[in-house]
């Protein structure tokens, strides 16, 4: 019998959360541990983070110097590599530090900025190394996560879920809250992965899981200024959790009015 | 000359319509659930009126009428109280017959390898379903000639078909966003139903459509209606009539459409559309569905699942490494195209019953008549 297939779990600049997709799975993730060998995953307590992988699963962007090396090595040694969340997948909301003096934030937040060593930028695995799946979300969730782990167990490439929110929001019968209550909602141009949880909690997606594919960007944010939204207001709809995914970058700089 | 209505007014050429005070109407809950039915109504839910399971008249939308514009849709005060005072809301018939999402059959494998495939078996609930609108049974017919007449019967559509009851209620109220008169297929409800009602202040003037409404209504002992309510009932539906505001240039547009494949409103209308499918999802005509694998986590079972799917999405043109559809362009064009166009090809008649739905629920408000209006005027 062959040996189990090896995973990792890597940690970049994130806050942790995409990983308790993972931890939270109660008995999936005791599941999953006969189905693969985990090897490196240190908020599990296995620590091995330069052992040769079959699937590397990386969290959070590429934000410091170190991470440049860290990135290249995981590369290296690892057969996929999928990046979970918006951070590694978009840069997260980090990456809002791109638009701005990175030197001048740090030294808004720190007491000692001499001791902050960050890079001027906070930007995607994928504009370092080969990616070869990216799941989106901030979180991404359970299923997403097991749904994927599954597929490469078989042998194929994950089916990539690009369709938009509100698909997910008319499967579940879900009324829409933009057009019921004129509330600004990224849905039309936001991946779905989620399940819609926001519309079916009568709130507006904030476009947390990305871009959909085919995504209507300027459409959508020229309808938020006939719903009353002030040019700002519509770049921060864009400038947020996925602020550096190009399709949403293109609209914030429009409405920040960073084109002009 | 009170007459008692019953299963014999079907055989009637003229159509026997009974009066059914609006103290009354909570006997028709009991008549429908003594027969074993589950009961949906329109009910207020999530600032919008939707189908959803109902015991008693106290849940209905007394005194809520709705605004609709392209784009926009808010419940508003209707004076009066009545219980029907409103045009569709977000649903149609079709979320009850074609479900959104729903497991069609799973497949196991054994120690040894050994495939078995397991037909969901979903005993669907006998539904019956109030407040049904001329549009939507219109809609109904073209889901059962998709569905139930072509060469492949969808057995989970039929199972259901089968044990749905419709009471239409007649609208005397239709939005801005409604055209149901330009393509034929309103306001008044002329078949597709079991039992049609048109509210009037005190009450309801009712009628049979099926032998088992007539005898719905027989056990219901109403006095016929007098000749007064059948004229006022008359006159509300025609006044909703009037009222409607929309219209589609043609009730064929078949080979205007072909005709302008490269109009360049297609372009215009794709710079303005989200291609979220939002349109589709509510078109109580649309069928298209895409099927997909839930595996289960060990490998060794796996679902089959088949959910709404949308000629706006990428996946709807995906054919092995090619996306046919790429562009929004060639997406508006396809769903329009298709269901103002060749359906007559394969239905013999438009997909299009005017109920609007595609027009108050599209998120940047893309009105389906305006389109059709400005590439018909644009014909060779």
């Amino acid at each position: 019998m062959n040996p189990k297939p090896k995973i990792a779990v890597h940690k970049f600049a994130s806050c942790d959360g995409c990983q308790l997709a993972f931890l939270n799975a109660g008995e999936k993730f005791l599941e999953l541990a006969q189905l693969v060998e985990i090897v490196h995953f240190v908020e599990a307590g296995m620590v091995a983070p330069d052992r040769p992988v079959d699937i590397a699963f990386i969290e959070g962007s590429i934000s410091t110097p170190e991470h440049l090396d860290h990135i290249r090595a995981i590369r290296g040694h690892s057969r996929f590599l999928v990046t979970i969340g918006a951070c590694a997948t978009a840069g997260g909301i980090q990456a809002l530090r791109n638009l701005a003096d990175a030197d001048e934030w740090i030294a808004g937040v720190y007491a000692q900025p001499r001791y902050i060593r960050s890079l001027a930028t906070s930007t995607p695995v994928s504009h370092h190394v080969k990616v070869d799946f990216e799941l989106w979300g901030c979180p991404v969730n359970t299923p997403q996560v097991m749904a994927a782990i599954r597929q490469l167990l078989f042998g194929v490439m994950p089916v990539d879920e690009h369709d938009k929110v509100c698909m997910d929001c008319k499967r579940s019968q879900t009324v829409c809250v933009m057009v019921t209550q004129g509330v600004p909602c990224m849905g039309p141009v936001t991946r779905t992965g989620c399940g819609a949880i926001c519309p079916r909690f009568g709130r507006d997606c904030y476009a947390c899981y990305g871009p959909a594919e085919n995504a209507n960007s300027l459409a959508l944010g020229r309808r938020f200024e006939g719903l009353g939204l002030m040019p700002d207001a519509v770049a921060r709809r864009f400038l947020f959790i996925n602020n550096a995914a190009p399709v949403f970058a293109e609209a914030g700089r429009r409405w920040s009015g960073a084109d002009d | 000359m009170d007459t008692i209505l019953g299963p014999e007014c079907m055989n009637s050429n003229e159509k026997i319509q009974g009066w059914m005070p609006r103290e009354r109407f909570d006997e028709l809950f009991g008549a429908l659930s003594a027969l074993g039915y589950t009961c949906y109504g329109p009910q207020v839910r999530d600032h919008a009126i939707v189908y959803a399971r109902i015991t008693s008249s106290g849940e209905l939308p007394r005194g809520v009428t709705d605004a609709q514009q392209p784009g926009s849709y808010r419940l508003t005060h209707s004076e009066g109280g009545r219980w029907f005072d409103w045009a569709n809301g977000p649903q149609a018939l079709k979320p009850l017959l074609f479900a959104p999402r729903e497991s069609l059959w799973r497949v196991a494998r054994d120690a040894q390898g050994r495939l078995s495939f397991t037909p969901a078996a979903e005993r669907p609930a006998k539904i019956a379903l109030i407040g049904a609108r001329a549009c939507d049974l219109a809609a109904l017919r073209l889901q059962d000639q998709h569905f139930l007449e072509g060469a492949y019967v969808d057995e989970a559509y039929a199972a259901r078909r089968r044990n749905l009851l419709v009471v239409a209620v007649n609208c005397t109220r239709p939005a801005s966003t409604c055209f149901c008169v330009s393509t034929g297929d309103g306001p008044r409800a002329a078949s597709g139903f079991d039992i049609a009602l048109t509210e009037l202040d005190d009450g309801f003037v009712a009628e049979a459509g099926s032998p088992v409404g007539g005898e719905i209504l027989g056990t219901l002992v109403f006095d016929a209606a007098s000749r007064v309510q059948v004229k006022d009932a008359d006159e509300a539906i025609a006044q909703g009539a009037q009222q409607q505001v929309r219209s589609l240039p043609s009730r064929n547009l078949r080979d205007v459409l072909f005709d302008n494949l490269d109009h360049p409103r297609w372009d215009d209308v794709a710079a303005r559309c989200l291609s979220c499918g939002n349109c589709t999802s509510v078109c109580p005509t649309c069928f298209c569905h895409r099927e997909t694998e839930e595996p289960q986590l060990d490998g060794t079972a796996s679902g089959h699942l088949r959910e709404w799917d949308s000629c706006f999405t990428q996946g709807h043109s995906y054919i092995h490494g090619l996306t046919v559809r790429a562009a929004t362009r060639e997406r508006y064009r396809q769903w329009l195209t298709h269901k103002l166009g060749s359906w007559h090809d394969q239905y013999g008649r438009s997909g299009c019953v005017g109920c609007g739905r595609c027009i108050a629920w599209c998120p940047v408000g893309i009105d389906i008549a305006e389109e059709a209006t400005a590439l018909h005027g644009g014909g060779k």
